[in-house]
């Protein structure tokens, strides 16, 4: 029983990544009906920005004095300002090789050519300019574990999940109540007949951007602050799995993205318990194809009639 | 005469490159290479066939090349030599001449059946969704192997060098130059007869509206599952050829950056054009290994130059940031790729009498 209730805490906390990433790709998929695959990438560039961050704060390039902040402050510093940074790397990709192509009115098949090809360059590039070894978060927060009979759990998990509640509940106000949140949602059923209505695609489309890399970057830093080592290839396999994640919650509805994300983690985790740990990807994905093959919109999904 | 001159330039060519490969004229580097060129020629011309054809989005094909390796691997290493595991060879070290070309067929037809695993979601699926279900697949196929301890696992597979070492006892020439030779022709062919056929113009029709096509009675199930299992065994074999000539398999050298290669030389070589992707595949080879040479050459222009810091040195990594770039920007200014969807009579006019005598056009 408690293994069960210890479980679950680590299947909630390595779900909430998968979330966090996951919304991501769903939100530009609504909007867009483009999958973004570099946005693995954009968490794992999130997570180095963060790093370097954290490291300036923490006074190792000489112009902070070292020691002058507390942990908690260049926390409170640092969440925001990744944030925004790796917005403005969202931006620039999206400015840089989406746009061109969508004003073109260049086909879907060659905008997701050059994301994925454009995943690949962040990969490669970040290996090519930092090196290939592996870099080191430093520790930001006291880990304080509360233990409940057998079951711990440390602050930093608590952190995680309830991050990513939040970030759930601030999505769903956002594409709910307000007027931009109408105006994606709207995007996604008629591309064409927005603009006649006086709605500035463009820039609903850079805020889309905005929202998703945003909160990779949130993602970036709390997966740093977790599992603190950093590897230029680390967002590669979680943003294949996240993206699946999406795709079988539904893509192009957040609750599917959540959904997907954490049952996703608890599909993973409930392998790893039960099946030797390196079933974990095969049986992952197998399950998830299965689920594909039985309802082939994902579990939130609507299925899209197209007229002949 | 004329309606054979391509087939006899083509013999010709072949036996020239064997000829000089036998007598050392060309080293064993270029010999790799040009055996990776037809290995590269043979997967970016199957991926064609789903991709560029039939207008789907399979990402991936390296999945296939993994079954197709391991099966026919597993299988001559099995039958010819003696190894650790397996113990005795189940046949004589000579018949490895007669029987190889048979292992590898083995496991490109294995391989068609693991394409099934991607042609059956597809009859309900299309575009976006068919990309993930091949990721997961090849992710599938790739985890599968790892978790296999009797034939290596994560460690990999080796053994292959002792069934070309056979077969060179027999006969000194160089046998893996000429399977991969022959091979590449071989796919090139059942390709080109496949398009030109019923079910090739099938697929396409199912490319441009696949309703259309059903109400047309073209019979869009057996055509998919005809063009997936196509493209796998193809691919298998080109894994087959692959594992032979290094002599060493490992399940990661399949991974989503192989398939990714494959794409890159599909897109880059335009998609449902045959002769496209054979020209991209020899180009995308030949832009590695030259890459090889350049990036030092530019490494140390920089230094010269010194437009970067000292402690910098420009490794060969960056070859894995140009490749992509080079896409990207075929995307933006030439996304039909290099030659379209047109073949070569389009831009060599003189080529237009090789075309004329064929019954199906």
């Amino acid at each position: 029983m408690e293994i069960l209730v210890q479980n679950i805490f680590n299947a909630l906390q390595w779900g909430s990544f998968y979330a966090l990433i996951a919304l991501g790709y769903t939100l530009v998929y609504g909007v867009l009906l483009l999958i973004n695959f570099a946005h693995g990438d954009i968490f794992m560039v999130g997570a180095y920005i963060a790093f370097f961050l954290t490291t300036f704060f923490l006074g190792e390039y000489g112009v902070i004095a070292p020691d002058s902040l507390a942990g908690v402050t260049i926390l409170m510093l640092a969440v925001p300002l990744t944030m925004i940074l790796t917005s403005m790397v969202g931006v620039t990709l999206e400015r840089v090789a989406y746009r061109p192509l969508r004003d073109k009115g260049a086909h879907r098949l060659y905008v997701v050519i050059t994301a994925l090809m454009c995943g690949l360059i962040l990969e490669n590039g970040n290996l090519a300019l930092l090196g290939a070894s592996r870099k080191k978060f430093p520790e930001l927060l006291e880990k304080t574990v509360w233990t409940f009979g057998n079951v711990s759990v440390t602050n930093l998990k608590v952190m995680v999940i309830f991050a990513a509640l939040l970030v759930f509940l601030f999505l769903q106000f956002v594409v709910t109540r307000t007027k931009t949140g109408m105006a994606m949602r709207a995007i996604s059923y008629d591309k064409f007949a927005i603009p006649l209505m006086g709605i500035p695609i463009n820039n609903i489309i850079v805020f889309t951007f905005i929202l998703g890399s945003g909160f990779a970057g949130l993602a970036g830093l709390l997966f740093a602050m977790s599992y603190p080592i950093l590897e230029p290839y680390m967002g590669a396999l979680i943003g294949w799995k996240a993206f699946i994640a999406a795709v079988v919650g539904g893509i192009g509805d957040i609750r599917g993205a959540f959904l997907g994300g954490f049952l996703l983690a608890f599909v993973e985790i409930g392998v790893v318990a039960v099946f030797p740990s390196t079933l974990r990807d095969l049986m992952a994905f197998s399950v998830l194809l299965i689920i594909l093959w039985w309802k082939p919109t994902g579990l939130f999904g609507i299925a899209k009639t197209t007229k002949i | 005469m004329q309606k054979h001159s391509f087939k006899l330039l083509l013999f010709v060519f072949s036996l020239g490159l064997i000829l000089a490969a036998h007598f050392q004229f060309i080293d064993q580097y270029v010999i790799t290479v040009i055996m990776l060129m037809g290995i590269n020629i043979i997967l970016s011309s199957s991926l064609n066939v789903v991709n560029g054809y039939m207008g789907e989005f399979s990402c991936g094909h390296a999945g296939f090349m993994c079954v197709g390796a391991y099966v026919s691997s597993v299988l001559s290493v099995i039958l010819f030599t003696k190894d650790r595991i397996f113990g005795a060879p189940l046949l004589a070290p000579d018949l490895s001449l007669f029987l190889f070309p048979g292992v590898i067929l083995i496991g490109g037809l294995v391989a068609a059946l693991a394409g099934l695993l991607v042609a059956l979601p597809s009859f309900k699926t299309r575009g976006d969704y068919l990309a993930i279900i091949t990721i997961a697949a090849n992710y599938i196929i790739i985890s599968g192997i790892e978790n296999l301890d009797i034939i290596g696992g994560p460690r990999g597979f080796q053994g292959m060098k002792r069934v070309i070492n056979a077969m060179e006892d027999r006969l000194d020439i160089p046998w893996m130059l000429l399977w991969v030779v022959l091979g590449t022709i071989f796919s090139v062919w059942v390709i080109r007869r496949f398009v030109a056929s019923t079910y090739g113009k099938g697929i396409i029709a199912i490319c441009q509206d696949e309703v259309a096509a059903e109400i047309m009675s073209v019979n869009t199930n057996k055509m998919k599952v005809a063009a997936f299992m196509l493209s796998s065994g193809l691919a298998g074999i080109a894994g087959g050829l692959f594992a032979h000539v290094y002599g060493y398999v490992n399940p990661q050298s399949f991974n989503i950056l192989k398939s990714t290669e494959c794409l890159v030389m599909v897109y880059l070589g335009g998609m449902a054009s045959l002769p496209g992707s054979v020209l991209s595949a020899v180009i995308f080879t030949l832009l590695i290994e030259a890459l090889r040479f350049v990036i030092p050459e530019l490494n140390a222009l920089a230094h010269h130059l010194r437009v970067i810091p000292e402690s910098y040195e420009i490794g060969q990594v960056w070859k894995w940031v140009i490749i992509p770039l080079i896409l990207i920007l075929t995307m933006q200014f030439r996304p039909e790729g290099l030659m379209g969807a047109r073949e070569l009579g389009d831009f060599f006019p003189f080529l237009k009498r090789f075309y004329r005598n064929r019954t199906t056009e």
